[in-house]
Order: structure tokens, then C-alpha cells, then sequence
């Protein structure tokens, strides 16, 4: 294993750690998600509008937000004590330190992702299962998509003034393409389309991926260095 | 300063010959058989598009550079080039649905590149909002340099979404593999308007520059009394 993926998955691990002894955080997500979730149901007229039809945009708005919880925090938790300054200290390599966010970012969204949702097909009736395996792979490469470029960004915001407010208006702008393609494709799947008609996404979604992680690389340094 | 007075001639120049696209859009100009007179908004709304889209680039690659050379110059031009692509983008946002209402029945539809481009005014208030959230002025450029080369890469996937939707929206009539579908006078004023619209994007930079440069001089010359 070369060494910056080993120094990233230390970093990482410690990241983890830090939440599983607390479990604020992702209790909290979690709960915020089964709410979104719930309110979204009584934001609709059951008998004028089919949940089929709204079941794409409750998914990814209630990930979206869910999201954004997830990327506040992973920088926060740096502040107190400054303990950034002692992790940059740490003789590993910048992209360490990113790859390590960006993996506990990555594990905690996809953590709130799992327990979404079956809740969402569970509350909404949606029959997920016949095409569970294309549903997942396209949450995966959306969220991999945002969440690069969110923990790059909350790398920034976390040490300005109204930190909660300023990241969703900046990541939110690179957030929709990935999301626009990935509620086109999961409505698509939803509705039974066969796999080929949304190849296109699905490829935008990867070339969407392989930008933004290699440019969030990159450019952490830049956020970081003193 | 000369900077400003510069800035100042070039902005004049570019309003005076900005009259000259209207005279020239609604006098000389063909009216276009199937829009009727609406279609003379076409010679704001593009150039002015393709100014907001100038200005993004630009914005990025000033980031580039000022992460490579730190150089305060870049990321100043930045700043500029931000709040001008700012205009341009307000410009565009408000041009489009008056066209849009006439010929479309509607002032806005959820079309792709709309909806992006609306993204890319966000873009731009998202820039200028972490510019002002950092008082630090070496980690606002760093800052707005990551996020001006990030957006300078959003760009093109904009771009690429515009094909793959199908869409309300007219499709580019110039820019693309094929000759030019314009008729030649339209395409005249067009490319007239364009030029018009770049020359009054460099005036206002040149000017937004010469004013944060004045303002950095207050700054320091203040002991920031002000920060």
C-alpha cells in the first residue's frame, strides 16, 4: 500500500473514530434524513400526485441535505483546540489529510445514504429492489461527485464567518449537474427504462467524478497551507 | 491614476459604439420573419452571455496563475473580472426571459442550460460572498483562486449538458462544426455586438482593477482602520 493512502486511511480512521465515540453527528443526520423524509410526504397530495413521480427529487433532495450536514462537520471538528494546525504538522502529505476527509466524508454519507434509502422505498412504496444494483451504482458515483468537491470547499468555509450558510452556496451550484443527471437517471430506472437510455448520465456522472476528485487533489494544498 | 482614466476612456468608447449596435440592431438590420421584432434582444442576450462566460474563464484562470506565481495582480483581476461577469450575467438572466415570454409563451422554463447558466450567476455570487466571508487578504486569494478554477472547470460540463437535453432553447447558430446558419447582416451585427460587449467587459475591469488597487493603497496607508 503506498504510503499517502496509508497516511489517508489513518486520518480517516481517526475521523471515524472520533464520530462513533460521539455518535452526535451521524445519529443526528440520520434523523434529519427520516424527517426530510417524512415532511416530504406531507408536502404532497397523495391523491392528485403518484409518489412514483416525485420519488427521484424527495431522493436526492433529502441526500442533498443530507449531505451537506456530513460536509460541515468534517472540518469543524478541526477547529476546536486547532487541531488542524497539529494534523498539518503531522508528517504526512497534504493529499493524505484530503484523501482521509474525503474517505470519512464519503462513509458518513454513504452511511446515511444506506439507512435513507430503504426508509424512502419504504415510505413512498417505490419498488427499488428490481433495480437495486443501477440505483446504488448511481448514488455512489453522485455522491462521490459532491462530496469531493464539498469537502474541498468546506476546507475553506469551515475557518470564515457564517460557515453552515456560505458552503451550501457554494457547493450547491456544482452539486445540481450531478444531481440533475442523477435524478433523471433514478426516475428513469424507477420507471422501468432499460440501462442503455441512460448510459449518457451515467457516463457524465463518472467524467463528473474523475474531474473533481483529481482537481480537489489538486487544489487542497492551496486551502490548507499557511 | 492613469489606470482609471483608462479604464474610463475605454468604457466611454464601448457605450458610445453600444449605441451604434442598437442603432445599427433596430434600423439596419432584417427583422427576423418568424420572431418578429423580439428577436433584436438576440444581439444583447448572446454577447452579453458570452461575457458572463469570458469573465469565468478569466476568473479561473487568474486563479491558476495566482496559485502558481502569487502574485496579488491576479487575484485582483480576479476579483474584477467577478463582479463585472456578475453584470454580464444579470444582463443575460433578465434579456432572456423578455424574449423568452414573446416567443417561447413563457418567461422561464426548466431548460438545461437556463437552469446552468442561472448556476453560473450563483457561481458568481458564491465568489464574491467568499470573498467578502475572508479578511485575511492572502487567504481570500487562495480561496477565490480554488474556487475560480473549479468553476472555470464546471464550464464545460455545462456545455456538454446543453446536447444532451432536449431543450427549448435555441441552439448555437455560430459557433458550431458547420458554416454560420445567420444571415449575413444579422451575423454583421452579431459579431459587432460582440466586439462591443468585449470592449465594455475590458473597460470595466480595467476600472474594477484600478479601484481595488486604490483601495488596498487606502488600506494600508489607513493601518486598516477600517478591517
Amino acid at each position: 500500500m503506498p504510503d499517502w493512502w496509508r497516511h489517508g486511511w489513518i486520518v480517516a480512521r481517526k475521523d471515524l473514530l472520533v464520530e462513533f465515540r460521539s455518535r452526535t453527528a451521524i445519529v443526528s443526520a440520520i434523523v434529519f434524513t427520516v424527517l426530510v423524509l417524512v415532511v416530504f410526504n406531507f408536502g404532497r397530495d397523495p391523491t392528485a400526485v403518484a409518489a412514483i413521480d416525485l420519488a427521484p427529487s424527495i431522493l436526492w433532495v433529502t441526500f442533498t441535505f443530507a449531505a451537506m450536514l456530513a460536509l460541515n462537520r468534517a472540518f469543524q471538528l478541526e477547529l476546536e483546540n486547532q487541531a488542524l494546525d497539529g494534523l498539518l504538522l503531522a508528517p504526512v502529505g497534504r493529499s493524505s489529510i484530503y484523501l482521509g476527509k474525503l474517505l470519512a466524508n464519503l462513509l458518513f454519507v454513504g452511511i446515511v445514504e444506506a439507512v435513507g434509502l430503504p426508509l424512502f422505498a419504504l415510505f413512498f412504496n417505490v419498488p427499488i429492489l428490481p433495480v437495486i444494483l443501477p440505483l446504488v451504482a448511481v448514488i455512489a458515483l453522485a455522491t462521490i461527485g459532491f462530496v469531493a468537491v464539498g469537502t474541498l470547499f468546506s476546507a475553506m468555509t469551515t475557518r470564515t464567518r457564517f460557515a453552515e450558510l456560505l458552503l451550501p452556496t457554494l457547493v450547491l451550484p456544482f452539486m445540481i449537474p450531478p444531481l440533475m443527471w442523477a435524478a433523471l437517471t433514478t426516475g428513469a430506472l424507477l420507471a422501468g427504462r432499460p440501462l442503455s437510455e441512460v448510459g449518457g448520465w451515467l457516463r457524465m456522472l463518472a467524467a463528473f467524478d474523475i474531474v473533481f476528485v483529481t482537481l480537489a487533489f489538486l487544489l487542497f494544498p492551496a486551502t490548507v497551507n499557511e | 491614476m492613469k489606470l482609471v482614466r483608462t479604464g474610463r476612456w475605454i468604457t466611454l468608447i464601448a457605450l458610445a459604439l453600444l449605441a451604434g449596435v442598437f442603432v445599427r440592431a433596430l434600423a439596419f438590420t432584417p427583422v427576423e420573419r418568424v420572431q418578429g421584432p423580439a428577436q433584436k434582444i438576440f444581439y444583447l442576450h448572446v454577447p452579453s452571455a458570452w461575457c458572463a462566460m469570458l469573465a469565468m474563464a478569466l476568473v479561473g484562470i487568474a486563479g491558476i496563475l495566482y496559485l502558481f506565481l502569487k502574485d496579488p495582480r491576479f487575484d485582483r483581476f480576479g476579483e474584477a473580472s467577478a463582479e463585472v461577469g456578475t453584470v454580464f450575467a444579470m444582463v443575460m438572466l433578465t434579456t432572456g426571459p423578455l424574449w423568452g415570454k414573446p416567443v417561447w409563451g413563457t418567461w422561464w422554463t426548466w431548460d438545461a442550460r437556463l437552469t446552468l447558466t442561472l448556476f453560473l450567476f450563483l457561481l458568481f455570487l458564491g465568489y464574491l460572498v467568499l470573498r467578502g466571508a475572508v479578511t485575511d487578504p492572502g487567504l481570500r486569494a487562495r480561496y477565490s483562486a480554488v474556487l475560480g478554477i473549479c468553476g472555470l472547470v464546471l464550464l464545460p460540463f455545462i456545455h456538454l449538458s446543453v446536447y444532451m437535453f432536449r431543450t427549448l432553447h435555441p441552439q448555437p447558430i455560430v459557433l458550431k462544426p458547420s458554416a454560420p446558419s445567420l444571415p449575413g447582416p444579422m451575423l454583421t451585427t452579431l459579431l459587432f455586438s460582440f466586439a462591443v460587449f468585449t470592449l465594455l467587459y475590458v473597460g470595466f475591469v480595467v476600472q474594477r482593477y484600478a479601484l481595488g488597487m486604490l483601495r488596498e493603497q487606502a488600506e494600508t496607508a489607513g493601518g486598516g482602520a477600517h478591517a
